[in-house]
């Protein structure tokens, strides 16, 4: 079959590799028909995720046809099109049976601290990913959900990990009626937290991002306010000019390990690996908001330690929140908020690209070139 | 202000609801579904098993030591090989709370890459830097989209070729170093 491959920092290339196989009666095989590159990708393709060997293939957005059941599979059948979540994971061990679909423990061998993922690094499990013509889906009767009639496929490719994260980091913030939230980050993770601080009753809406084409979208897709962050001198004080003073209710990580903002935080923790990510718009959460507020962390992070102003957090008396989104937790409201009309996943997408000329795409949308928000990988005909 | 007792007041929500498709569909926390964090739910998740039925281990595999066990189903992507999969191996003897083991794990990647691209060449299937990394896409739109940007990642894109083709740019000067010092010698 034909796979998208990792070769090293900066560098994949599609290879023919063996299709995948049923290793466990729970097992399906799914032929792959759409998948997407994540911001998360984005942290396996620098090189900055411990234990990412050349040769796995990536992608944990992605939704297809099962093609394959093992012989313990009750839920599914040959030719049903699914929608898969980005985690893997039992259902039935401490942590899955009580909704932390995202922190199982019967799924990475390879660490503890990490739930598991598809072509996640092994410090995620090990496992192949999406963006190929066929993976393996562990767990066939609990994460693979049928795809509805109603539902395009670019929704339900958007739904595995991108929407349902911005609408869970929206969750963690705890936001009341009439809070003031604030997103730094507006790739699709701080789109769709943005758009979701809003059906939880945010009374303003704020995005910080440095990409001029993305806070765009985030005046017209999420209806926020927004400020390029390398036209002030400070923007944690700017946000609490902006605040009269006090700073926002709630924040929002949605830009995670590779933040820019400051260079020595961002060459430490991307390019010299010495911290497990730049925790720029993190320590800008933590010192822009209101004492006492709420920071919900959707950016990921690498388990290594990184320079975050704890300090500040302790004595304003925040609260910080945060995991690796449960995907398949958020689907029923999703579902119902997309059939309401509320929301339109597909909205935030830029680039189609064919899985032969994947590489490309992972350059357009690291580079942030061609006004790339979310790049789909278009792998059947 | 901070200063005195209130806040400014926020917009009303026939305000909010007339210009925001879904304003307070979910001001309900109950109806937000990852509230309350944790809710015992064991039949709600599909699983048919109290515990996953093993799948079979054909190599040994690495594993995490603060687990108790191999768990019942794992990834089989890359297995360890080589020099990288040593340098890996010995990574899993430390648990995730020490630096070694994360330090040895990204040592391991950098091994990694060299081994395949040193492997790729004597495969006859070269690694091509110009294909694997997209760089193309840079002459129709690298420009475009930096000239006159306020972008903050200019200021260190340019590190990105030296990760890149440094070490390569290394070793070929290493290489040319090294053949001239055989060359003198036998002289
Ligand atoms: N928790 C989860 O389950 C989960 C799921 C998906 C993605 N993520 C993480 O969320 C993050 C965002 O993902 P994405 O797909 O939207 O990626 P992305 O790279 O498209 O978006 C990140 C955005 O942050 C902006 N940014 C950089 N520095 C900033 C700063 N200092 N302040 C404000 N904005 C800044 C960038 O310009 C970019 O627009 C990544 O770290 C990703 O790994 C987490
Ligand atoms: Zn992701
Ligand atoms: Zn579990």
């Amino acid at each position: 079959m034909r796979a998208m491959v990792y070769r090293g920092p900066y560098k994949v290339r599609v290879e023919e590799k063996d299709r995948p196989g049923i290793e466990h009666p729970n097992d399906a095989i799914v032929r792959v028909q759409l998948a997407a590159i994540c911001g998360s990708d984005l942290h396996l393709y620098h090189g900055m995720m411990p234990d990412t060997r050349v040769g796995m293939t990536f992608g944990h957005e992605f939704i297809g046809v099962v093609e394959e059941v093992g012989s313990s599979v009750e839920r599914l059948q040959v030719g049903d099109r699914v929608m898969v979540p980005a985690n893997i994971y039992c259902g039935s061990c401490f942590y899955c049976t009580r909704g932390l679909y995202s922190n199982c423990h019967n799924v990475n061998a390879n660490a503890t601290a990490v739930g598991a993922l598809y072509g996640y690094s092994h410090t995620a499990g090990g496992y192949d990913g999406g963006q190929a013509e066929y993976v393996r889906v562990p767990f066939a009767d609990v994460g693979p959900t049928v795809i509805p009639d109603w539902m395009d496929d670019e929704d339900a490719v958007l739904l595995t990990d991108a929407t349902a994260t911005g609408y869970f980091g929206a969750q963690l913030g705890d936001i009341a009626e009439g809070d003031t939230v604030v997103v730094f980050g507006a790739g699709p993770v701080g789109l769709f937290a943005a758009k979701s601080a809003w059906f939880m009753g945010a009374g303003r809406v704020i995005v910080i991002d440095h990409l001029d084409y993305r806070l765009e979208k985030a005046r017209t897709f999420a209806h926020a306010e927004t400020y390029n962050f390398t036209e002030y001198d400070d923007i944690v004080v700017h946000l609490k000019r902006i605040t009269d003073w006090f700073g926002a209710d709630v924040a929002i990580d949605a830009a995670g390990a590779e933040a820019d903002g400051n260079f020595i935080q961002h060459v430490t923790g991307t390019k010299l690996k010495l911290q497990g990510g730049s925790p720029v718009a993190l320590n800008w959460a933590i010192d822009s908001v209101r004492k006492g507020a709420t920071i919900s962390v959707m950016g990921a992070y690498g388990p290594i330690f990184s320079a975050v102003k704890f300090g500040d957090a302790m004595n304003k008396g925040l609260t910080l929140r945060m995991n690796q989104a449960p995907m398949k937790r958020q689907w029923p409201r999703l579902f119902e908020h997309i059939q309401a009309g509320h929301l339109k996943p597909s909205d935030i997408v830029t680039h189609r690209i064919p899985l032969e000329h994947i590489a490309d795409g992972y350059h357009l949308f690291s580079a942030k070139l061609d006004n790339c928000i979310k790049p789909l990988v278009v792998v059947g005909d | 202000m901070p200063y005195t007792a209130n806040k400014p007041e926020p917009a009303t929500r026939e305000q909010l609801q007339a210009r925001i498709p879904g304003w307070g569909v979910d001001l309900d926390p109950s109806d937000r579904p990852s509230v309350p964090r944790e809710h015992f739910d064991p039949n709600g998740t599909g699983a048919h098993w109290e515990f996953p039925e093993r799948q079979p281990e054909h190599e040994p595999r690495e594993r995490s030591i603060e687990h108790k066990f191999l768990t019942p189903v794992f990834g089989t992507s890359v297995p360890l090989r080589g020099v990288s999969g040593a340098i890996r191996r010995y990574a899993y003897r430390y648990s995730e709370a020490r630096a070694a083991h994360w330090l040895l794990l990204l040592a391991g990647d950098r091994v990694n890459a060299w081994e395949a691209h040193l492997g790729s060449i004597a495969k006859g299937r070269p690694d091509n830097p110009i294909t694997e990394t997209g760089v193309r896409t840079e002459l129709r739109h690298g420009l475009i989209a930096r000239v006159g940007r306020k972008r903050a990642d200019v200021n260190h894109q340019w590190i990105d070729p030296i990760v890149v083709a440094g070490p390569w740019v290394l070793a070929g000067v290493g290489a040319v170093a090294a053949v001239r010092a055989l060359r003198r010698r036998g002289r």
